[in-house]
C-alpha cells in the first residue's frame, strides 16, 4: 500500500502544503497577523495566469512567472496601502483590515472578470505522467517537489546568510529592539510581504494546474489549509511552517487510502478533528521552538 | 553633544515622564539614577526613539532627533542597550553582532571592529558561532554591549547593565564601563545600584517618580541626597547589592 507511488504523491503535497503554509507564517511571525487575504494572492495570481494565457502569444514559462512576481507585488501593495497604515494600531485592526483586503480584491475580480470560474491554459507538462520504477507519477508532483527543495535552499540561505535573512530572523524575535539595531521597520515588513506573495504566486501555479481554472473564491481553500498546517506545525517558526505542511499532506494521503470508500468525503472531518486536538493538546505545534509574541509596535 | 529639554512621555493614557532636562557632554560619563519606576528607562526610550516623546525636545549635536523613528536614531550615533539584554536568542552570536552593525556597515570596518570587540570581551570569540541564548546572564549582557558598540555609536545608553548579574559579574560590568569611558566613548548609565555608579560617574542626574529630583557631581548627590532611599524598593537589586 504504502508504494512509490505513494510516497512520491505524498512528498508532492506535503511539499505544496510546505511552501502554503510558509507564506503565511512568513508574515505572522513579524506582525503576529494571521492574513486572511493571503489566499487572495494565490487567486489573484491564477487571473494574472488567466488573463496572460488569454493573449494566446505569451509563452507559458514567462506567463507562469509573470503571475508568480504579480503575487509578490499584490502581497506588497496590500502592506502599503492597507496594513502599513493600521501597523502601530491594534492588533483587531490588523485582523479586520486583512479581511477587508480579502473582500475587497475577490470582489474586484468578480466584477471586472466574472464571478464564475474561468479557465486557464497550463502547458501539457502539466497533466502528463512518468513512469519511474513502475510507479506511474503525474509530472505536476515532481515538479512541486523539484521547486519545493530550489525554494527551501534558496530560502534557508536568505536567511542564514544575507543581513536582510538575519534582521527578518531577529525582527521576529524582538521587533523593537530590531529597530534599534538601525533596520528599518519598512523593509523588514515589505521583504516578508513579499517573500509570502512569492510563496502564495508559486503555489498558485499548482493548486490552479489542478482543476486549470480560477474563481474569485479559489484562494480559501489554500488559506484554510495553509492555517491548518501552521497549526500542526506550530505558528512560531519557520521550521514548523515546512513541518505541518508535510504532515497535513501525509495525514490528508493516507486518510485517503485508510478511509472506505463511503466515508472519503469526510476526509476534511477528519482532518478536522485531528486540528481539534492538536488545539486540545499541542497548542504550540509539533515544533515547538520559536520567536516570541511581541507585537510589531 | 546629547541635550534633552523638557521632556515628556507617556504609555498610552499612562504619563511616564514628565519634564526631564538633562545633558551630556562629549566623553562624559552620565549617571540617571532613581528607584524602580522613576522613568528612567521611559527616559531612554524615548532618547533612543522606542518611544515617541509628546513634548519636549531632544537634540544630538543641536540637531532635533525628538520626532525620528529608532532606527534613524542609531544611524545619528545614539545606540540603546535595553534593560534586560534584549539580545536575539535564536541568533549566533555572530549574527548579533552583525546586526550590531547594520546602522553604520562597512566591510572592512566591521572586520576591524570584531576584532576589537574580541578584545574587549574574549568569551565572544569563543562563542561567536553559538547561539545568543544559550550564553549565560553575564555573557548575554557583554553581547549586548558589544553589539551595540559594533555601529560605533557616538553616545552609548545602557540601562541597568548590572540587573540580576551576579557580584563578580557587575564588577566586571563597571570595570568594562570605565575602560569604555577611558576609550572615549560617551556614556549615559542608568542604574538602581546608586552607590555604585556614583564612584565612577562625572555626573548624576536622580529621578522620581517622572520628574527630576538632583542633577550634580557625584559629591554633591553624597551630601544632599540621602542615597538609601534611591535603592531601597527596588525589587531586583539583591544580586547588585553594594558591597564597598
Ligand atoms: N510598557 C509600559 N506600559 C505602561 N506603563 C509602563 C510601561 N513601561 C513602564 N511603565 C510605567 O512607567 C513608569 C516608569 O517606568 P520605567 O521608565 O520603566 O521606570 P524605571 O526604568 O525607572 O524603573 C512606571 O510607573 C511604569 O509602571
Ligand atoms: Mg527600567
Amino acid at each position: 500500500m504504502i508504494d512509490l507511488e505513494f510516497a512520491i504523491n505524498t512528498i508532492s503535497l506535503g511539499s505544496l502544503y510546505a511552501l502554503l503554509a510558509l507564506g503565511l507564517v512568513f508574515v505572522y511571525g513579524i506582525l503576529k497577523l494571521i492574513n486572511f487575504a493571503y489566499g487572495e494572492y494565490i487567486m489573484i495570481a491564477g487571473y494574472a495566469m488567466y488573463v496572460l494565457g488569454g493573449f494566446g502569444y505569451v509563452p507559458w514559462y514567462v506567463t507562469l512567472l509573470a503571475a508568480v512576481l504579480f503575487a509578490a507585488l499584490v502581497s506588497y501593495t496590500t502592506e502599503l496601502v492597507a496594513f502599513r497604515p493600521v501597523r502601530t494600531k491594534s492588533m483587531t485592526a490588523m485582523l479586520v483590515t486583512s479581511f477587508a483586503v480579502s473582500i475587497f480584491l475577490q470582489n474586484f475580480v468578480l466584477i471586472t472578470v466574472s464571478p464564475r470560474a474561468r479557465a486557464v491554459k497550463f502547458p501539457p507538462v502539466f497533466s502528463q505522467t512518468l513512469t519511474i520504477a513502475g510507479a506511474t507519477v503525474p509530472v505536476r508532483n515532481l515538479l512541486i517537489i523539484g521547486s519545493t527543495v530550489v525554494l527551501l535552499t534558496l530560502l534557508t540561505i536568505v536567511m542564514k546568510k544575507t543581513v536582510l535573512g538575519i534582521a527578518m530572523r531577529a525582527a521576529a524575535d524582538k521587533f523593537t529592539t530590531t529597530r534599534l539595531m538601525g533596520v528599518p521597520a519598512n523593509l523588514v515588513i515589505s521583504a516578508t510581504f513579499i517573500i509570502s506573495g512569492f510563496l502564495a504566486g508559486v503555489v498558485s501555479v499548482f493548486w490552479v494546474s489542478r482543476s486549470a481554472s480560477v474563481d474569485p473564491l479559489t484562494g480559501s481553500m489554500p488559506l484554510l489549509i495553509a492555517f491548518i498546517a501552521t497549526v500542526l506545525g506550530g505558528m512560531h517558526s519557520l521550521q514548523g511552517a515546512v513541518i505541518g505542511g508535510f504532515v497535513y499532506g501525509l495525514l490528508f494521503n493516507l486518510l485517503s487510502i485508510m478511509l472506505p470508500a463511503t466515508m472519503i468525503s469526510y476526509r476534511d472531518a477528519f482532518m478536522f478533528v485531528i486540528v481539534i486536538l492538536f488545539l486540545l493538546f499541542r497548542p504550540e505545534g509539533i515544533w515547538r521552538k520559536g520567536y516570541t509574541e511581541e507585537r510589531v509596535g | 553633544m546629547l541635550k534633552v529639554e523638557n521632556l515628556y512621555a507617556s504609555y498610552g493614557a499612562i504619563r511616564a515622564v514628565h519634564g526631564i532636562s538633562l545633558e551630556v557632554a562629549e566623553g562624559e560619563l552620565v549617571a540617571l539614577l532613581g528607584i524602580n519606576g522613576a522613568g528612567k528607562s521611559t527616559t531612554l526610550k524615548a532618547i533612543s526613539g522606542v518611544l515617541r516623546p509628546i513634548q519636549g525636545s531632544v537634540m544630538l549635536y543641536g540637531e532635533e532627533i525628538g520626532n525620528r523613528k529608532p532606527e534613524a536614531i542609531v544611524k545619528k550615533g545614539i545606540s540603546l542597550v535595553p534593560e534586560g539584554r534584549d539580545i536575539f536568542g535564536g541568533l549566533t552570536v555572530e549574527e548579533n553582532l552583525r546586526l550590531g552593525a547594520f546602522a553604520s556597515y562597512d566591510r572592512a570596518r566591521y572586520k576591524e571592529d570584531l576584532e576589537e570587540m574580541f578584545g574587549l570581551f574574549p568569551i565572544l570569540k569563543e562563542r561567536f558561532h553559538q547561539a545568543g541564548g544559550l550564553l549565560s546572564g553575564g555573557e548575554q549582557q557583554m553581547l549586548a554591549i558589544a553589539r551595540a558598540l559594533m555601529s560605533r555609536p557616538k553616545l552609548l545608553m545602557l540601562d541597568e547593565p548590572s540587573l540580576g548579574l551576579s557580584p563578580a559579574m557587575t564588577d566586571q560590568i563597571f570595570e568594562l564601563i570605565v575602560t569604555l569611558r577611558e576609550r572615549g566613548t560617551t556614556i549615559l548609565l542608568v542604574e538602581q545600584n546608586a552607590e555604585r555608579a556614583l564612584e565612577i560617574v562625572d555626573r548624576a542626574y536622580l529621578l522620581a517618580t517622572g520628574s527630576l529630583e538632583f542633577a550634580g557631581t557625584p559629591d554633591e548627590m553624597k551630601r544632599k541626597v540621602d542615597l538609601t532611599s534611591v535603592y531601597l524598593g527596588g525589587d531586583e537589586d539583591e544580586t547588585c547589592e553594594v558591597r564597598l
